[in-house]
């Protein structure tokens, strides 16, 4: 294997600064493992080779020109394909969508270039990001780098950011955009021994992302190490005149900031986190997690979130609510799909072209939305999961008055092999028992890799901060990874 | 609450979907499996909570009143707004005919 693809953001970024290499070997070495691994993967939906060498070229001549560059100078990334990239297909993993080719750019991605990144190619993902393993989208399924020893049934990468988990796991890219809406960036993140951090709500741009839940959707930087995070989050944060909900507050130097001394510092253990039939082997890498932060010099204790065990139910009324409207958009006739019958009307049109264009669990979540917010059942469902999400956003300012982070495992399983869940949508849900409590409060939350279970394979445990101290998540998270020593690694097979 | 045939029918209509008579039967008992499941949010006791309403505490921006303030949203835009559709005519969004 190539050394270059080794390394990791900061790595590359301040091996091209000082002459090691230059940004077009590091470019090609990286366009070489995508394009290798594309079809055993299926990591991505689109390659853009060519997107990634401009941009090391004009890396390179601004350091011959004895230029400043960027923070992520060099640096080539994947790109979640549910940002909007000027010229390059967008599909959100939908047929709706599927030769939709933006003539405009992110906000979140503008701004990754403008810090000198260049696009490897635009990441599979579950379909509208809706799914737990990446088995919603159009175009075929994610394939995660790991096995279990002696078998080559296919595992779950998780979802929905699960091109963007596998391709940073393999080696495809040193980091990606990940979007998280109930767990998007945690869950598959913790599946693949990579870290993901979903920043306060509000901190990343959502202009330009193509919408799910938009009181809920949040970009967000996955990448192998929690510093190379921070590197990534700092150039993806900031206010934008365009997204009604973005945060007007200045960017903090997080990466500047990290500090895994966690001295008199309080972490809270969620006693509601331990649910029934919860595996020994997450119980055991939870205790581990205590036991590290308070090696790092944290103060343990136990907190309770009373109203944790509806924050599922109450994510699965407000999510598909908001996706039943915000898909409304997908008519078949400003963008994407159209499907006209023959003798057809302006209605027919439309619903056929739904039909065709969603996938079964993108269509099941719009009708669940419809369902809930039609006429008789909008106050028992939709108003009552309002009043519950706000009793659960209090269950969390309640506990960070006593501590400063919370400590829990990312998810309640290690990865699974695909096909094991798709049959049953209420178990591929429960996926995100963990991660959906965080979103629902807009809070900041990270998985970083903490081991292997007895099958080899990784688990992630989750730090969950309070609004804007992505900065504590943060160096809780490094605490964490110190003492981890997570080094495994999938062996290539593909 | 739980839906039937008739009830699956009616919601995906709204959601305007078009759906077999198959597809109707095999959604009932999977739309009734979550509804059930959600149900559980009728026994908290919410007196006194207002729902939520914004998960950060934020305040809504106007804008500046100013013609084109961004070039990229701003107006004359008719061809870039048109490129991605299916049918478009004349600097017109195309559709079937809805008046006889």
């Amino acid at each position: 294997m190539n050394q270059l693809t080794d390394l990791g953001v900061a790595a590359i970024r301040d091996g091209i600064a000082s002459g090691q290499f230059s940004a077009v070997e590091v470019a090609e070495a990286f366009n070489a493992n995508v394009a290798a691994a594309q079809e055993a993967l299926n990591a991505f939906i689109v390659a853009t080779p060519e997107k990634a060498l401009e941009a090391a070229q004009a890396v390179d001549a601004k350091r011959a020109a004895g230029e400043a560059l960027g923070p992520l100078a060099g640096v080539p990334i994947g790109m979640k394909d549910l940002f909007a990239t000027r010229g390059v297909q967008t599909t959100a993993a939908s047929h709706i969508l599927e030769g939709f080719v933006p003539q405009y750019e992110s906000t979140v991605s503008q701004k990754l270039w403008d810090a000198g990144a260049g696009m490897l190619g635009k990441l599979n993902l579950d379909q509208f990001a809706m799914g737990s393993s990446n088995e919603t989208s159009y175009f075929g399924n994610v394939i995660s780098p790991w096995k279990r020893p002696g078998s080559n049934a296919p595992l779950a990468p998780g979802g929905s950011s699960g091109g963007s988990s596998a391709a940073i796991a393999a080696r495809l890219c040193p980091a990606a955009t990940g979007t998280d809406t109930g767990g998007s960036i945690r869950q598959p993140a913790a599946f693949t021994g990579i870290s993901g951090i979903k920043p306060t709500y509000g901190r990343c741009s959502r202009w330009g992302v193509v919408a799910f839940a938009s009181s809920l959707d949040q970009p967000g930087p996955m990448a192998r190490d929690v510093t190379d995070c921070a590197i990534m989050l700092e150039a993806m944060s900031g206010f934008d005149p365009k997204d009604s909900t973005s945060l007007d507050m200045a960017v903090p130097g997080w990466t500047a900031a990290l500090s895994a001394d966690l001295k008199g510092k309080k972490v809270g253990i969620p006693r509601e986190y331990r649910v029934e039939g919860m595996p020994a082997e997450i119980d055991a890498v939870w205790e581990q997690g205590i036991a590290w932060l308070k090696d790092a010099g944290a103060e343990v204790v136990e907190v309770s979130l009373p109203h944790t065990k509806y924050a599922l139910p109450t994510y699965y009324i407000i999510a598909p609510a908001e996706a039943s409207s915000n898909l409304a958009r997908y008519d078949g006739v400003r963008y994407g799909l159209r499907d006209l019958p023959e003798g057809a009307g302006l209605q027919d049109m439309y619903a056929a072209t739904r039909a065709a264009g969603f996938g079964p669990e993108v269509k099941r979540r719009i009708l669940i939305g419809t369902y809930v917010l039609s006429a008789g059942f909008y106050d028992a469902y939709y108003t009552q999961a309002q009043k519950v999400r706000a009793l659960i956003a209090r269950d969390f300012e309640r506990a960070f008055e006593q501590v400063d982070v919370l400590l829990t495992p990312t998810a309640p399983s290690a990865a699974f092999a695909l096909g094991e869940n798709v049959d049953d949508p209420l178990a591929m849900y429960l996926n995100d028992v963990f991660t959906v409590p965080s979103s629902l409060a807009g809070l900041p939350a990270m998985s970083v890799p903490a081991g292997l279970d007895a099958q080899g394979l990784p688990l992630g445990l989750q730090v969950i901060g309070r609004a804007f101290d992505e900065q504590g998540v943060l160096n809780a998270s490094l605490a964490l990874e110190q003492r981890a020593g997570f080094t495994a690694r999938p062996e290539k097979w593909w | 609450m739980s839906v039937d045939t008739a009830t699956v029918a009616k919601i995906a209509s709204l959601a305007r979907i078009k759906v077999t008579q198959a597809e109707i039967e095999a959604m009932v008992p999977e739309l009734n499996g979550i509804l059930a499941w959600v149900e559980q949010l009728g026994e908290v006791d919410v007196s006194g909570v207002e729902p939520m309403t914004a998960v950060i505490p934020n305040t809504l921006r106007l804008r500046d009143d100013v013609i084109d303030a961004d070039p990229l949203t701003g107006g004359n835009k008719r061809d870039a707004v048109l490129a991605n559709a299916p049918a478009a005519q004349h600097g017109f969004f195309g559709v079937p005919k809805v008046i006889e």
